[in-house]
């Protein structure tokens, strides 16, 4: 078998599963960020420039929560002096941010994903690995994570 | 008629998590499953500290001064603070893959093996990064279902993979991760300084009341600081030597699991793509560092439809796995699954005849026996020491 005839079946497969992984772009070490090339399963479901987007405000909110600069220092040094026992009663930066993630991904599955009939769900689901895209049915709806009350849960350890 | 409203009990994810934890506190404490170790140190941090607060601290209070005891008290409540964060936490575990997210890695992998002839083993799941110009290899975790994370490792006595995986230590029941290590590192400090501290007073001590009554009867005086002396000095050895090497690791932003297997040392081989090649923005980013949030949801409530479906996919995974033997085809050369960021120089062309993957195959791949390997000497290595 040819190596087109593969990714044709490849495609064609990917085309009847329901789910799309956009995996971690690895190349500037461990930081979350996310790979912004255009998948080819959902080339007729959405524009190219809407996802890239979505993917790059993404990777922009993550870089914004693992910042190390005076902020986390800071965040550091206090957390230390109280021996950690701070986080019980302050959020750390990290948990802000992801919050404003979950908001941002909830808000644009209401505006551009949920009208083509995508879901993207929050990367936190599953384990900051994929961001997952699969199409809607009407249990999906209904079933859609919530990943903003998942952060407001008992963090502190 | 009355209806007898029976309260829900509602089932929270930590019970249903593969792996080998144990969770307290209706899943907000996560340790591993033996803690025989853990408990012997809390017996001798908790048990040493006593003894001195009985012996040592009301002479030294009376004939010193009222700070010793105050200092004792607050390195103490440090100390039992980071080993209980330490042990409790999260160290960063990765959950394991869904079905379909396992189902797409899957097919990715047989797109890029291509045509794979009967009898032949399929070549090893490696993917090709590149991390700040160096080329690194992330493994394929037959348990977990996925292709771990740079600096992840998967920990054969906990069962899961984990994030920046330094080491599993039994002494405080737990691996040490990434959003653990800071917590460990600080501890075994505080620990070293706890111990140089008790060390030091009990000499003072005895020496003062050496000074009164001679130095036997100031032993006959105050037996528990023969015990101290005993538990410091061998606690002193292994703890401020421990300090001593994690601080070198930090200072060069390795893990000690990449140390032990040699990952960055070696003319051959990568230099540390993670090492901001500076000691103190090295030791920042460790120390100061963002506190990474849990991935792994323990609190989360179960949905109902889902507790049905729950045992079967994980339960089938773990038989099969469990019961495959554990070939070595480590050695094996295939080529290796290029993506979009394996250079192109690096990119092998596809072989024409290539090995065909069969289902039994697939069901019998070998468990990566690499990093099982790594646990053990590590804990012989805590011990040892």
């Amino acid at each position: 078998m040819t190596t087109s005839l593969f990714q044709l079946l490849l495609l064609h497969s990917a085309s009847l599963a329901n789910k799309v992984f956009i995996q971690r772009d690895y190349s500037e070490g461990t930081v979350c960020k996310f790979q912004t090339k255009f998948p080819s399963e959902l080339d007729s479901r959405i524009e190219k420039t809407l996802f890239e987007d979505t993917v790059k405000t993404l990777n922009n909110y993550y870089a914004e929560a693992e910042k190390i600069g005076g902020h986390s220092y800071l965040e550091g040094c206090l957390a230390c002096i109280t021996a950690y026992l701070i986080f019980l009663c302050m959020e750390t930066r990290y948990e802000k941010v992801l919050k404003k993630i979950s908001r941002y991904i909830q808000e644009q599955n209401e505006k551009i994903y949920a009208p083509r009939g995508l879901l993207i769900t929050d990367p936190i689901e599953r384990g900051m690995r994929v961001v997952s895209f699969h199409t809607m049915s009407p249990m999906t709806i209904s079933n859609t994570s919530d990943s903003y009350g998942r952060i407001k849960r008992w963090t502190f350890l | 008629m009355s209806a007898v409203m029976l309260p829900r009990k509602v089932t929270r994810k930590w019970e249903k998590l593969p792996g080998k934890n144990t969770f307290c506190c209706d899943g907000r404490v996560m340790m591993a499953r033996q803690k025989g170790v853990f408990y012997l140190t809390l017996f001798l941090i908790i048990g040493t500290c006593a003894l001195f607060f009985a012996f040592e601290c009301p002479y030294l209070a009376v004939h010193l001064s009222a700070a010793i005891p105050v200092f004792a008290v607050v390195l103490f409540l440090f100390v039992m603070a980071m080993l209980l964060r330490t042990s409790f936490s999260d160290p960063g575990v990765l959950p394991r893959a869904l079905p379909e997210e396992a189902n797409f890695i899957e097919m990715e992998i047989e797109a890029a093996n291509g045509n794979i002839q009967a009898g032949q083993r399929p070549p090893p799941r490696i993917r090709n990064v590149q991390i700040n110009n160096q080329i690194v290899k992330l493994k394929y975790c037959y348990t977990c279902k996925i292709f771990r994370p740079p600096r992840a490792s998967h920990c054969s006595i906990c069962d899961n993979c984990v994030d920046r995986f330094d080491h599993h230590c039994p002494w405080v029941g737990n691996c040490v991760g990434k959003r653990n290590y800071r917590y460990f590192y600080l501890f075994t400090l505080s620990l070293s300084l706890l111990t140089i501290y008790i060390f030091t007073f009990d000499i003072v001590h005895v020496a003062l009341r050496s000074v009164d009554s001679g130095f036997l009867n100031a032993l006959k005086e105050t037996p528990g600081t023969v015990i101290e002396v005993l538990v410091c000095f061998f606690t002193l050895w292994s703890v401020v030597g421990l300090t001593g090497f994690h601080t070198y690791l930090i200072s060069l932003n390795q893990t000690t699991n990449e140390d032990i297997k040699g990952s960055w040392s070696g003319k051959n081989r990568v230099q540390n793509p993670y090492s901001h090649k500076n000691i103190m923005k090295n030791c920042c980013e460790v120390l100061c560092g963002p506190t990474y949030p849990s991935v792994l949801d323990r609190r989360g409530v179960m949905a109902e439809d889902s507790l049905s479906s729950t045992p079967s996919p994980p339960t089938s995974d773990v038989v099969a796995t469990k019961s495959n033997p554990v070939t070595p085809n480590t050695k094996t050369t295939a080529p290796l699954i290029p993506n979009e960021h394996t250079p192109d120089e690096a990119k092998p062309s596809i072989a024409a005849a290539a090995q065909k993957t069969t289902k039994e195959e697939k069901v019998s791949s070998p468990r990566d026996s690499g990093p099982k390997v790594s646990p053990a000497p590590i804990v012989v290595k805590e011990s040892a020491h």
